[in-house]
């Protein structure tokens, strides 16, 4: 059964908290956030259910939500997530060789994860690091002015991480 | 010399906390606002002549003068922090580096509006700040300056963080309360006007990051003062964000009287171009506005000095000239591919249609594909009238300015590089190989020398 872990639970009740009585549908995009981290990094259709019951909304209100915002993954990724942002000023500062030189590194095209589980690499749009570009999305956090060998050293900060978490 | 009045204090260590923000001066605007009335208030932003900072460049006190004051109905300020304008990551600065000045502009806004519950709405990846903001608010309110009864006034606010998930459709206003209620980010259908029907059907305000933090100086030094600095209607400063082929990409505090031409050659502001290139061209206001060729960025077709302000750049309309926009200045130097550049905003506009609007729905996906031929090769003669007559057909068609803005930068790129668009036509093999370079876009610099 899905249930959310006892300190998510006070934190979706911390949310509420934020909109006046009868607006808790308000609360869906950052409990979906919630929900993706706690439950795999992806939403599968029982999360998106769990989360409709908890805000007594229906499943497809949460499902149409859930499908139009990029960043709630509706298919499993990869442990890390690369998403490199391919948008003008990104292009202009060489976005397109960053992507090239990852597929080759991780033997994946866009869309893929490798076959270990640890990768997924995603192309996105403009993510507002113009000035620090090129740059990806990893997490929360943002990695700027991204060379080959920045690349290889978040490949490796990756693996090493996932070594010791393990 | 230039006049700084939003990044002045941000080199103080600390400054990102309380303590330095107060120890430096910090909240002394609240404390002048809160000893007038909410009227009063607004009589001073509007006196300040200050304009919306998001791009729409509307004067912030005439859209709080319109906010309905119905008996007995919450009213609502937004803060837009959606910021997803390509080129643009000026608000991001503010809010990393500087939160405890949007805070004091957002709790003299929430006192101006009335606004008891306020959010501040931020773009889903930007997923770092919340924790900074957050830390802020606390901070304000174990201070005094949030919660019941601030300042003995009576009156009372809480300031709240809403995380977006990816779509750049939300920094639209109506999008934006859209998805602040929870659902899809399908822009409304106005009127009503969000200052009428809003967040919960109630009366919003929604204002940009920037805007909000340029109240604080407003009350610094005042709205007569304020409104001295810049040049004719662009008054006080603007944050520019500067990126591409430059030496110092990065977020500069601008007054509006400084030229186009300095601030891309100054090494106060991006320090010109790396290694030795040429300016092929820019887009001075985010992806959205017009793009213009070198020879009319320095100067205006009247042969008149441009100026990074909202009229100067505004200079010649569409024909000639370009848009202030969201200040995201993107450089592009004597190597880029204008078709390939095109084609990215293209499919950038096009991932990001909310889909309601025919004409933007399919509109922006018919004009990557046919800039994706263009690009690779395959393209016709008679593809770039075709790319010309869509965007005409998407303009002012739709419910929201995402269709414009997804035709501005088309429409301008065939307007003035429309030689560079045939050569990929002509020369499908050569245009794979190598770009057409800047031909006849002579670098403005030499022309005038």
């Amino acid at each position: 059964m899905i249930q959310f872990s006892e300190k998510s639970l006070n934190e979706v009740q911390k949310i509420f908290a934020r909109y006046p009585e009868g607006k808790q549908k308000s609360a869906l995009l950052p409990v979906l956030h919630l929900a993706q981290e706690e439950f795999g990094g992806w939403l599968d259709v029982p999360v998106m259910d769990y989360v409709a019951e908890l805000l007594g909304i229906t499943p497809i209100e949460v499902y149409e939500v859930a499908t139009f915002y990029s960043m709630y993954n509706m298919k499993p990724v990869g442990k890390f997530v690369f998403e490199v942002c391919q948008t003008g000023p990104c292009m202009l500062r060489g976005s397109d060789d960053i992507i090239n030189y990852i597929k080759s590194k991780l033997g994946i095209s866009v869309g893929e994860t490798t076959p270990d589980g640890l990768f997924t690499l995603k192309v996105v749009e403009c993510l507002g690091a113009c000035g620090y570009a090129p740059m990806m999305q990893l997490g929360k956090h943002f990695r700027e002015h991204l060379t080959p060998e920045k690349v290889d050293s978040i490949i490796e900060e990756c693996r090493s991480f996932s070594a010791i978490n393990n | 010399m230039s006049t700084k009045l939003l990044l002045d204090k941000a080199n103080i260590e600390g400054i990102r906390f309380y303590k330095a923000y107060r120890e430096n001066g910090g909240y002394a605007a609240v404390e002048k606002a809160f000893k007038m009335t909410p009227t009063e208030i607004v009589e001073e932003v509007k006196k300040s002549g200050l304009r919306g900072r998001g791009g729409a460049g509307f004067p912030t006190g005439m859209k709080w003068s319109f906010l309905a004051k119905p008996e007995g109905v919450p009213r609502y300020l937004v803060c837009n922090a959606d910021e997803s304008e390509p080129g643009t990551f000026k608000d991001r600065y503010l809010m990393e580096f500087l939160p405890h000045l949007l805070i004091e502009g957002l709790i003299i806004s929430s006192f101006a509006l009335g606004s008891n519950r306020t959010y501040i709405y931020i773009r889903g990846e930007y997923a770092w700040i919340p924790d900074i903001l957050e830390h802020a608010i606390e901070e304000a309110k174990q201070n005094g300056w949030l919660g019941k009864n601030i300042l003995g006034t009576g009156f009372d606010c809480e300031i709240y963080v809403q995380r977006g998930a990816g779509a750049y459709i939300c920094g639209e206003e109506t999008a934006l309360i859209e998805s602040l209620e929870g659902k899809r980010g399908n822009p409304r259908i106005k009127p009503p006007f969000p200052a009428i029907k809003g967040l919960w059907e109630s009366p919003t305000v929604v204002n940009n990051v920037e805007t909000l933090a340029a109240i604080v100086p407003i009350f610094n030094i005042g709205g007569e003062e304020y409104a001295k600095i810049g040049v004719g209607k662009s008054t006080g400063t603007k944050l520019i964000s500067a990126c591409g082929n430059i030496n110092k990409p990065g977020v500069y505090e601008i007054d509006m009287t400084i030229s186009v031409e300095e601030f891309v050659y100054s090494d106060e502001y991006c320090g010109g171009i790396p290694n030795g290139k040429r300016l092929k061209a820019c887009i001075p206001g985010g992806s959205s506005v017009p793009i213009l060729p070198a020879n009319l960025l320095f100067k205006t077709a009247k042969g008149e000095t441009r100026l990074m302000n909202y009229e100067s750049l505004s200079d010649g309309g569409f024909a000639t000239g370009s848009m202030m926009g969201s200040g995201g200045f993107i450089v592009l130097d004597e190597d880029q591919c204008i078709v390939r550049h095109t084609l990215t905003l293209a499919r950038f506009y096009h991932h990001e249609s909310c889909g309601q609007c025919s004409p933007c729905r399919e509109g922006t996906g018919w004009m990557k594909r046919v800039l994706y031929n263009l690009e690779y090769g395959k393209g016709k003669l008679s593809d770039i009238d075709l790319l010309w007559d869509i965007q005409r057909r998407i303009e002012g068609n739709t419910i929201c300015p995402l269709g414009d803005a997804a035709a501005w930068p088309v429409a301008a790129a065939i307007r003035h590089f429309r030689d560079e668009f045939e050569w990929h036509v002509l020369n499908p093999e050569e245009s794979q190989v190598r770009n057409f370079g800047l031909a006849h876009y002579a670098d403005a610099r030499e022309v005038m020398v």
